[in-house]
């Protein structure tokens, strides 16, 4: 019987010739990751359980991106003990901020060059599903799996089954990766993929950049799924080559497909061009319309950012169409680089600088306010309308308080016209 | 191993934001998460929770992030055992992992109000709603996760595999 893209990957970091879903197994780990919410938690159970050492002091990833620079004492105290354990067990990839390469985990991690086609990793947060864009199997997990995976360099994983999503067409204008995932949520639901795989194919990802491929992957967890993964083509190829010239030139990464007679759980077919500019209303990810549908909605404020987009492309993006144009009065709109990278290229290209005189706040890269943590809490009946993945109840402040997802260009545009809008409108 | 307890029941796709908001996310001291525990969803909870008490819950319980956080705070209120019609997958891992009581069973989950009396048996997966007299079976776990919730957890797990 054949297996999918997801299934491969897994029987070769088990030692297994074959897997099928539902079988349990034990799986070796290419790199482990944790920030600065999940991990002080593994350090605790990781000391508690008498490990001593690391199985890998260059596969375990420890970012500081949640709560920083951080944003009150306790918050200090928690990057405080993951910055002291990775001093004492000399993690190589912790990123302090400020330095180069650092901000936030799921921005940097692909962007470093620390995942490659075929790898597999965990991560302490849930948007660990990200780096399935590369060709990778990445999952999110708890702190305790994290603990016993930083000691182990292993951990069990249930063989998912998978949900085949074919690609066809070409996006229309101002469509982004971001609208693609969202309308397929829309689709199915806030737990249509719960415990299975995303596989994207069809000839319509090789319409997507990196950075919308990305995007994508980043927010299959807000359908339930284990990963969201993306086969390997010139566009993967020429990002690692940039991401990564070492490995990429020793060819220290492994192209996996999906064999022909894998077994599906169900087949979506999504054509692109069909695709709206998509937004998804209060509270649930699910929750989607045509952007164009809810422009009687008003903004207090606007995010442009995150794990989600907070990309150079998204950043490049936002600047274009902020040109000239300004935000509009009694809207806040905060822009938050995705990277100290993007951050620099944003200063180099004098995108900073439109963002500036369009009167946006400019952040360096942190979470922030995504998950309600600081850098743009909203108050009782505010409504934001956001880069981010998530507008559950209360996520991003106030339990009264809205977040609407969307796309960058109609975060743009929003900014700009103080209600949800769309780009051909300015 | 059996529990009873009064229920507190919510619908479906209750996401770890409601059942711990991030503001709260500063400290992991499960005393301190309890003490916000559903604060968002359903701001009584936290007063009218006693130890043994019974959460019920629909589809997609604890989706969203993979805040550990989540399980630890219902644990730390006294809850001692989740009963939804299905789990998001890390929610559903990190309960295991820290030996917090779930269970699966979408008809009790439909069937079971609140402020009902619920018995459960661990060892059967029988649910026992004592105030309408229905009784439901909970899909049993996998023989691998039974093993790490007898042995207590994760951590106790991967121990006892080494030291074995």
């Amino acid at each position: 019987m054949g297996m999918t893209m997801t299934q491969k990957i897994l029987a070769d970091h088990a030692g297994l010739s074959e897997v099928h879903a539902g079988d349990l197994i034990e799986a070796r780990l290419d790199k482990v990751l944790g920030n600065d919410v999940t991990t002080p938690p593994a350090i605790k159970v990781f000391e508690g359980m008498g490990a001593k050492d690391v199985f890998d002091k260059d596969k375990v990833i420890m970012v500081p991106d949640h709560f920083t620079p951080n944003k009150d004492i306790k918050s200090a105290e928690l990057s405080k003990c993951m910055r002291c354990f990775a001093k004492a067990h000399e993690i190589t990839n912790y990123f302090e901020l400020g330095q180069k390469g650092m901000g936030i985990e799921h921005v940097i991690i692909p962007d470093n060059g620390l995942i490659l086609p075929g790898d597999a990793i965990i991560g302490a947060d849930s948007h660990t599903c990200t780096y399935g864009a590369l060709g990778a199997f990445s999952t999110g997990v708890g702190s305790t799996d994290l603990a016993c995976a930083m000691a182990s360099g292993s951990t069990w994983f249930k063989v998912p089954e998978a949900i085949k999503v074919v690609l066809k067409g070409k996006p229309g204008k101002y469509v982004t990766g971001k609208d693609i995932i969202l309308h397929l949520i829309g689709m199915i639901g806030v737990d249509g993929a719960l415990y299975k795989s995303l596989e994207f194919t069809g000839e319509g990802v090789h319409e997507l950049s990196m950075d919308q491929r990305l995007t994508i992957s980043n927010m299959a967890i807000e359908c339930g799924g284990k990963n969201g993964i993306f086969p390997v083509d010139d566009i993967t190829l020429d990002y690692i080559s940039k991401s990564n010239p070492e490995r990429f030139s020793k060819g220290d990464y492994k192209v996996y497909e999906a064999d022909e007679d894998a077994v599906y759980e169900s087949t979506i077919e999504i054509d692109l061009a069909a695709v709206p500019l998509t937004v998804a209303l209060p509270h649930l990810p699910s929750n989607t319309k045509a952007a164009s549908e809810v422009k009687d909605m008003k903004i207090d404020q606007v995010v442009i950012g995150s794990c989600t987009n907070g990309r150079e492309e998204d950043i490049k993006i936002a600047a274009k169409l902020f040109e000239g144009k300004k935000v509009a009065d009694g809207v806040r709109c905060i822009v938050i680089p995705g990277s100290q990278r993007v951050y620099r290229k944003a200063l180099d290209e004098g995108w900073l600088s439109i963002f500036d005189d369009a009167g946006c706040v400019i952040s360096t890269p942190t979470c922030g306010p995504c998950l309600g943590g600081h850098m743009g809490i909203l108050a009782e009946g505010e409504r934001c309308i956001s880069t981010t993945n998530r507008n559950f109840v209360g996520r991003m402040g106030h339990v009264n308080s809205e977040v609407i997802l969307s796309g960058v260009p109609v975060a743009v545009a929003s900014a700009v016209m103080g209600r949800v809008a769309t780009p051909d409108e300015i | 191993m059996s529990v009873k307890g009064r229920v507190f029941k919510y619908g479906n796709d209750v996401d770890t934001d409601v059942i711990i908001p991030a503001r709260h996310l500063t400290s992991a001291d499960p005393s301190h998460l309890a003490s916000h525990c559903m604060e968002d969803i359903d701001s009584s909870f936290v007063n009218e929770v006693k130890a043994g008490d019974i959460m019920v819950a629909g589809e997609n319980f604890g989706c969203g992030s993979s805040r550990e956080h989540a399980p630890v705070a219902i644990k730390a209120s006294g809850i001692s055992l989740v009963i939804a019609g299905s789990f998001a997958r890390i929610f559903y891992r990190n309960a295991i992992n820290v030996g917090l009581p779930i269970m699966e069973c979408p008809e009790a989950a439909a069937a079971i109000n609140k402020g009902d009396e619920v018995e459960a048996d661990f060892d059967t997966g029988v649910i026992k709603d004592l105030t309408t007299g229905e009784s439901f079976t909970a899909k049993p776990f996998p023989e691998f996760i039974k093993k790490i919730i007898d042995a207590g957890g994760l951590v106790p797990y991967t121990k006892s595999k080494s030291e074995g």
